[in-house]
């Protein structure tokens, strides 16, 4: 029963309850930093990733890139950055984004290859120029594999944002750094189980999404992926 | 609807029985998982490291020696020092370097899991006993003696000593003419003041005891504290005496009158069970030779000529005969 | 900092024997948990497409699993696995590595087409053959493609490891950061995602000679 006990203190000391320490402001901190980096990597990698499915160039580069930038370790870009450009949300920024525009620019283009060819000739028959194929076509048939990208983003960026603590910056990574330096326990495991909320609720409001704001035709069936 | 609700429901569950699981798993260890004593799974960490010494292993030359050390590179530093000296005189040593601060790594030391490991007298009494008002290095290491459980002992101190201060930058310092930390009684309120997680529950209220010093907040800078510093983050800030980027950064440590920072003298901090007479000895050697002007010298061979720890801790020891 | 290169040359130079005992215990680390991820994987991936009601409340709490942040498990489970010790990193990954192996074992399981499965029925195979002769070799890529996904996910997860006292390469964070000394954080992340790559290759390789129809699929996509 450990846990609830700690997970109990750690939610009724008072010390968590007001100023810069305090739950609601560590929750906002963290939800600014991931979703201020999802909004970068968005800009960044939907356009281009949406540009290289539809023309089909550069599709094995791409992989290959994101596969690679997958690999880059969070804290070591989050060091470098701190040395590099000094303590301020850069720091946390930059490899946050670095995390989520990889599973980003893979769906945007895997989205867009998915659109059914014979569609997309179609609607050039009708006589859509280019960008409108994309955008009216493509785009709302990529929404589903877009979506998905998002989700996993949103869940790592969430999940990883934690790591941002070590070099001093905010969010509930503080808890669980703060929480093993002093060794209460009750502190680390209550920001790890914030954390993981977060993360739940962001998975949800996507399941949410994918049900109600998808394009009819593509909203995901019994066994959609 | 019935998707959604599927859904949701399977993601309660989930956090639900990833909780029950911690919960029973957790429940068998009982207390403090950081803690030393009751760790049962301390058999992976003694398998790992060789040793036996929690389980009160008689500590004969046969068995290995565990040298710990904090995470700051001067601890690295001390801790290999201590290593190779040990090395030097026969014992068998393993490194477990830069693992945490000292309210983690006291824990592994009580348990067994590490030997030796470089301590600041001063800062060990603090932390084991918060009313303790010994400031002298004598006094210090009387009130140590008692406060220590049986299992662990500190040998000799050496007269290198890395304080705490309160340090500014030049410019703050320029400006409002401090000195000392009773300077800052009238401009307390305004600054944040920064240090390692840890420093809050540690000093907040000494500093309003002693110097009635009340700041506007506490930011826990950790590794950053002189980076945040430079960049205007914090304006007071807990940096060690002997670290580097006080000259790097051109900070200013303040004087204390009043002790807040008593004596910090490098001490080993040891499991007695693990260590026998050669191994004391070697240790103590170090002690006898290691002075504070000596330490910064090696400090700055480490933080700002970037040499490895090892290297710089081997040379050091040739040159006082004991490597 | 203001004098500090990015990179010291000399400094890597100097250190080539460090760096590749750092990048073996990196690799030693990192990749044991996603082989044992994979053969905690297969037997309840199979479990989970032979009672698919095991598999929606499987897959939630990996989802929450996946979730956690790594050093909040690494705090954890220090009191059982020790630390700064192999196993207070390894457990956690091979956590990791799970929740991805998992759905991407039922995906494989489930790839196969019903008409496939039942003409391997009516040729007389029973439930092992089929699943060693027909199944498996259809998840293939599946499994692959999951691989590839949690080994890179455990190489890079595998540095937080470090805060700990046991991160393989990710000790050069640490170290760098420590001395304001940008060098080693540079040469850390580079062997990590050379790392990856290798290991990736590796995979993409043993994709092509376990299931070499796969590959073909895919060059032929539209």
């Amino acid at each position: 029963m450990n846990w609830l006990t700690w997970l109990s203190d750690f939610f009724s000391d008072p010390e968590q309850h007001s100023g810069p320490n305090s739950i609601a402001h560590r929750v906002w901190e963290h939800l600014l930093f991931s979703g201020e980096a999802l909004l970068y990597a968005t800009v960044l990698a939907v356009p281009l990733g949406l540009l290289i499915g539809y023309t089909g160039r550069g599709v094995t580069a791409v992989t290959a890139f994101a596969g690679a930038a997958r690999a880059l370790p969070t804290l070591g870009l989050v060091t470098l950055t701190v040395l590099l450009a000094g303590v301020n949300d850069t720091a946390a920024l930059v490899p946050l984004v670095a995390l989520a525009a990889p599973p980003l620019l893979v769906a945007a283009v895997e989205g867009v290859r998915g659109t059914d060819p014979d569609v997309r000739d179609a609607a050039r028959g009708v006589g859509l120029t280019h960008p409108q194929v994309l955008w009216q076509v493509c785009l709302p048939s990529a929404a589903p594999t877009l979506l998905a990208g998002f989700r996993t983003a949103t869940v790592q960026v969430i999940a990883t944002a934690t790591v941002a603590a070590y070099v001093g910056l905010g969010g509930l990574g503080r808890y669980v750094i703060d929480g093993l330096a002093t060794r209460r326990y009750a502190v680390t495991a209550g920001g790890a189980l914030l954390v993981v909320l977060l993360a739940v609720g962001a998975q949800l409001l996507f399941s949410l999404l994918s049900r109600y704001a998808l394009p009819p035709g593509a909203r995901p069936g019994r066994r959609g992926r | 609807m019935s998707t959604i609700n599927r859904t949701r429901r399977a993601a309660v569950l989930g956090t639900l029985a990833a909780l029950a699981l911690g919960a029973t798993a957790c429940g068998s260890s009982g207390g403090d998982p950081l803690g030393g004593s009751s760790s049962a799974p301390a058999a992976g960490g003694a398998s790992a490291s060789g040793t036996a010494a929690g389980s009160g292993g008689s500590g004969g030359s046969g068995s290995t020696v565990v040298v710990g050390s904090a995470n700051f590179p001067e601890n690295v530093l001390l801790g290999s020092i201590y290593s190779q000296a040990l090395k030097a005189k026969g014992v068998k040593v393993e490194e477990k370097f830069n693992i945490g601060s000292r309210e983690v790594l006291y824990g592994q030391l009580q348990s067994g899991n590490l030997t030796v490991l470089p301590e600041y007298n001063g800062a060990l009494l603090a932390y084991l006993d918060a009313k303790a008002t010994a400031v002298t290095t004598q006094d210090v290491n009387a009130a140590l003696a008692k406060a220590l459980p049986a299992s662990l002992a500190v040998l000799d101190s050496s007269p290198a000593e890395d304080k705490d201060s309160l340090s500014v930058t030049q410019e703050t310092a320029d400006k409002y003419g401090l000195k000392s930390i009773a300077d800052l009684t009238a401009k307390a309120g305004e600054f944040t003041i920064g240090g390692p997680p840890e420093f809050k529950s540690r000093r907040e209220q000494q500093f309003k005891d002693v110097y009635g010093l009340t700041f506007k907040e506490w930011k826990p800078t950790g590794d950053t504290t002189a980076n945040a510093l430079k960049d205007g983050g914090v304006q007071v800030g807990n940096v060690f005496t002997t670290d580097p980027k006080i000259v790097q950064f051109k900070l200013v440590p303040l004087a204390d009158p009043k002790n807040v920072f008593g004596a910090q003298n490098v001490t080993p901090l040891v499991n007695k069970a693990g260590l026998d007479a050669t191994a004391t000895a070697a240790l103590n050697a170090v002690s006898a030779k290691l002075d504070t002007a000596g330490l910064t010298a090696l400090m700055k061979r480490v933080a700002v000529d970037k040499e490895d720890p090892s290297t710089v801790a081997k040379d050091w020891l040739k040159s006082n005969g004991l490597g | 900092m203001d004098d500090e290169p990015i990179v010291r040359w000399y400094w890597i130079g100097d250190h080539l024997g460090y760096l590749g005992h750092l990048l073996a215990d990196h690799a030693l680390l990192a990749l044991p948990p996603v082989l044992i991820g994979l053969l905690i994987a297969l037997p309840l991936g199979l479990a989970c497409s032979r009672f698919p009601r095991l598999y929606q409340p499987l897959s939630a709490v990996l989802n929450v699993v996946y979730a956690v942040p790594s050093l909040a498990v690494f705090v954890v489970l220090i009191p059982y696995t020790g630390l700064a010790t192999e196993a207070s990193v390894m457990v956690p990954l091979t956590f990791y590595a799970l929740a991805v192996l998992l759905p991407t074992t039922v995906d494989g399981l489930r790839a196969v087409p019903e008409a496939v499965r039942q003409a391997a029925t009516a040729m007389g195979y029973g439930p092992w053959r089929r699943l060693a002769a027909v199944e498996l070799p259809a998840a293939v890529p599946y499994l692959v493609a999951g691989l590839r996904v949690a080994a890179v996910a455990s190489i890079s997860l595998a540095s937080v490891g470090a805060l700990i006292g046991r991160g393989g390469l990710g000790y050069l964070f640490i170290d760098g950061f420590q001395r304001t000394f940008p060098t080693p954080i540079v040469a850390g992340i580079v062997l990590i995602a050379a790392l990856a790559l290798v290991v990736d290759l590796v995979l993409v390789g043993a994709r092509r000679l376990l299931a070499p129809w796969a590959v073909r699929e895919k060059g032929a996509g539209s």
